[in-house]
């Protein structure tokens, strides 16, 4: 699957598992499990992969993942349609707060005029939806020069770079 | 006023190139109808009854003359003359072509305005108090807080897709007139015992279709840390705020679910993890907000000029404009006039292009070239030496602009209702007219002095209706229109919710209705009562047996 890492796009290998039974048999390969199945398996799968990633929707408490946040490789956040911006607080939490430093990768509903927003609140990975041309989603990146806000790129927010009299 | 340096000028400049590329992207088939309505609607932009509303953005409602001229230009060149002031001290253009509107935007940009987060699911524009910087009850200008949360709530990459929208007000004065008690946020700057200035915080209030007032969550916040705290409520809500029914997403719900005093614990608890990060502010920021809401040099002659109160003496038409249309200035000898958008045979809050043209012009002469738009769809001049009110006065009355009606009867508000509006039951305009139409006579409305009537068309609220003295709100009945009466509603400081006075009325007998209050209100009234005074004092049942018990 190609998904966009850093601004660029790239071929990934994992594979998004949306639903799965707590019992069933682990799936095999670099698969984003759903946080539920996670925790069910938890000992289990930290024995038999390297790697873990999981995914959340918006109504999972950020603080949840916390107790197992260093064996994260990437923490998917769902978006399941457009105008449900929890993800956005998941995303800045996790980097700022919890100093998450893995990738955190955004999907389901995930168009070219969020992708600004996301990547100010901390997302480096998008999963653009299907049936959109993810190379014309790079111009969403390009909107902005400068940003009011201070969030999780960084950013100084305009009031501490204005030069005083 | 405040004036853009090169990061808002470069943060509005592409955000005209971005909305042009999204419209371009729509009406080639790129985007769905459901993919751009958010994108326009965070632009301000409505599909509405005959063609796209576009909303522009008054912040805090200040104006300078070259914005007002721009306004009038807008509405000349892609408009149909004309613009509608709203209850939230923007302007509304009630029939913009879609392609037209990112060049409406570019030219709005020239004049450092724009549409953004007028509407939709974020935070949108601040409001305040509209004799803000003027009023001698004001303990400071709101102003400069109103904006830098402006600036703070553009584009925040967090709280762009709310559950709903989110309004925040803030009030400098002991008069509350920013009806902040019924704003998600609403704050008031306020001394402590130690004589230090911050805020009082009020969240969960608004009106709607439930209606709440705000409740208290913070006595006293120091104002460094305005924006942490703010934004730690918001983190709340976007976390937490109910997303699976439209009707139950906006902060007061989740403020009356979880209960005013855990919700508060929740603010506090976030709060403690980011008050001492980025967002504190410096004295220096604040000062540098403060730098651009100065006072202008005021002529310390003014009060010494006569001709006012002699003009008075021997002119009654302008001793009822000058008694009705004027608020007391902080300076002496100057005035803040009051420009009614109340004529009678005008839509509420509607002005024309020559209108606004004028305006600006007589801001130039006679105010600081400074105008503001007041929540109840008029606008003020805020700095008018009292020796030029007859002359102002004069030229007003030329372009039908001097109604003496402020604060009176005929000074509804209203929203565009079933006219405009997609989402209105019933009209509003059409009410009005018929208000007009019965009380005519301005000794009569003089005699009933002071009364809010306010109207929506439906049960959004955008007329207010909840906080009128009577509140009049259009519902639909098999088809039909009908209005639901309501009474003793207030937004200011004793800000209160109306009570429902009995079933709909039939729309032919609306004005007849409100002529039987106020026959209770005459028979009642003790001295210098008003409507709303009586109303509380004698309550409902009166004003109930007048107008049902004789059908």
């Amino acid at each position: 699957m190609r998904v966009i890492k850093n601004k660029s796009i790239i071929d990934d290998s994992w594979s998004l598992i949306r639903d799965i039974e707590n019992t069933a048999p682990i799936p095999n390969g670099d698969v984003i499990l759903p946080l539920a199945f996670w925790q069910a398996n938890r000992d289990e799968l930290l024995k038999s992969k390297k790697e873990h990633a999981v995914w959340i929707d918006g109504s999972t408490e950020t603080e949840s993942l916390l107790i197992d946040i260093e064996s994260f490789a990437i923490i998917a956040l769902d978006f399941p349609v457009f105008k449900d911006g929890r993800s956005y607080s998941h995303a800045r939490l996790l980097r700022e707060r919890y100093k998450y430093e893995g990738e955190l990768r955004a999907i389901g509903d995930v168009l070219q005029d969020q992708l600004f927003f996301m990547e100010r609140c901390g997302i480096d990975c998008f999963q653009i939806r299907d049936d959109k041309d993810i190379k014309q989603a790079l111009e969403g990146f390009k909107g902005f020069s400068t940003s009011y806000q201070a969030a999780a790129d960084d950013a100084i927010p305009i009031f501490k770079r204005r030069k005083f009299k | 006023m405040y004036k853009y340096d090169n990061y808002d000028q470069a943060i509005v400049d592409e955000r005209v190139e971005q909305f042009r590329d999204q419209t371009r992207r729509y009406i080639a088939g790129e985007l769905s109808d459901d993919e751009f309505r958010p994108l326009r609607l965070m632009n301000g932009l409505y599909i509405q009854t005959h063609a796209p509303m576009l909303r522009v953005a008054i912040p805090y409602g200040l104006l300078s003359s070259k914005q007002l001229r721009m306004l009038a230009h807008i509405s000349r060149k892609y408009d149909k003359g004309f613009g509608h002031f709203s209850t939230r001290q923007n302007i509304q253009f009630n029939w913009p072509a879609l392609e037209t509107v990112p060049d409406i935007l570019a030219d709005l940009a020239t004049v450092e305005m724009h549409a953004i987060q007028t509407s939709g699911n974020c935070i949108r524009n601040t409001t305040s108090d509209q004799f803000a910087g003027i009023a001698k009850d004001e303990l400071e200008d709101p102003r400069p807080y109103c904006e830098i949360i402006r600036q703070w709530s553009t584009f925040h990459p967090e709280f762009s897709f709310l559950p709903r929208k989110f309004k925040i007000a803030v009030s400098g004065a002991e008069g509350d007139r920013a009806a902040a008690m019924v704003h998600d946020i609403g704050l008031y700057l306020v001394k402590n015992d130690e004589g230090e200035v911050g805020f009082t915080v009020y969240v969960g209030g608004g009106l709607g279709r439930t209606p709440y007032i705000g409740k208290c969550i913070r006595s006293f916040l120091e104002k460094k840390y305005l924006l942490s705290y703010i934004e730690a409520i918001l983190r709340v809500y976007n976390r937490f705020g109910r997303r699976d029914n439209i009707y139950k997403a906006r902060i007061k719900i989740l403020v009356n679910d979880v209960g005013q005093e855990e919700f508060g614990k929740q603010v506090e608890v976030e709060w403690k993890s980011i008050k001492e990060g980025v967002l504190k502010l410096e004295q220096k920021d604040i000062d540098y907000a403060k730098s651009f809401f100065t006072s202008p040099t005021y002529d310390n002659r003014a009060v010494d000029d006569n001709s006012f109160s002699e003009a008075k003496k021997s002119n009654k038409d302008f001793s009822n404009w000058a008694n009705r249309n004027l608020y007391a200035h902080k300076i002496s000898g100057y005035q803040a006039v009051i420009i009614s958008l109340k004529a009678p045979s005008v839509a509420p809050g509607d002005a024309t292009d020559v209108q606004m043209d004028n305006i600006a012009d007589l801001s130039d002469l006679y105010s600081f070239s400074e105008i503001i738009v007041t929540h109840d769809q008029n606008l003020v001049l805020p700095h008018v030496k009292q020796g030029d009110l007859f002359s102002l006065w004069q030229a007003l009355d030329k372009q039908n602009l001097a109604t003496s009606n402020i604060g009176l009867l005929t000074d509804m508000i209203c929203c565009p209702g079933l006219d405009f509006c997609s989402l209105a039951n019933a009209g509003s305009i059409p009410i009005a007219k018929q208000i007009n139409e019965k009380f005519d006579d301005m000794d009569y409305l003089h005699d009933i002095g002071d009364i809010k009537i306010k109207m929506s068309g439906c049960m959004n609220a955008c007329g207010h209706h909840h906080v009128g003295h009577i509140g009049i709100l259009g519902v639909d009945k098999k088809g039909e229109e009908f209005y639901q009466l309501t009474l003793g509603g207030s937004s200011e400081n004793d800000a209160s919710l109306g009570d429902r006075l009995g079933p709909a009325i039939a729309k032919t007998e609306v004005a007849n209705v409100i002529g039987k209050l106020l026959d209770v209100y005459v028979r009642l009234r003790e001295e210098n009562e008003r409507f709303l005074d009586t109303y509380r004092r004698v309550g409902i049942d009166p004003f109930k047996e007048n107008v049902y018990a004789s059908n």
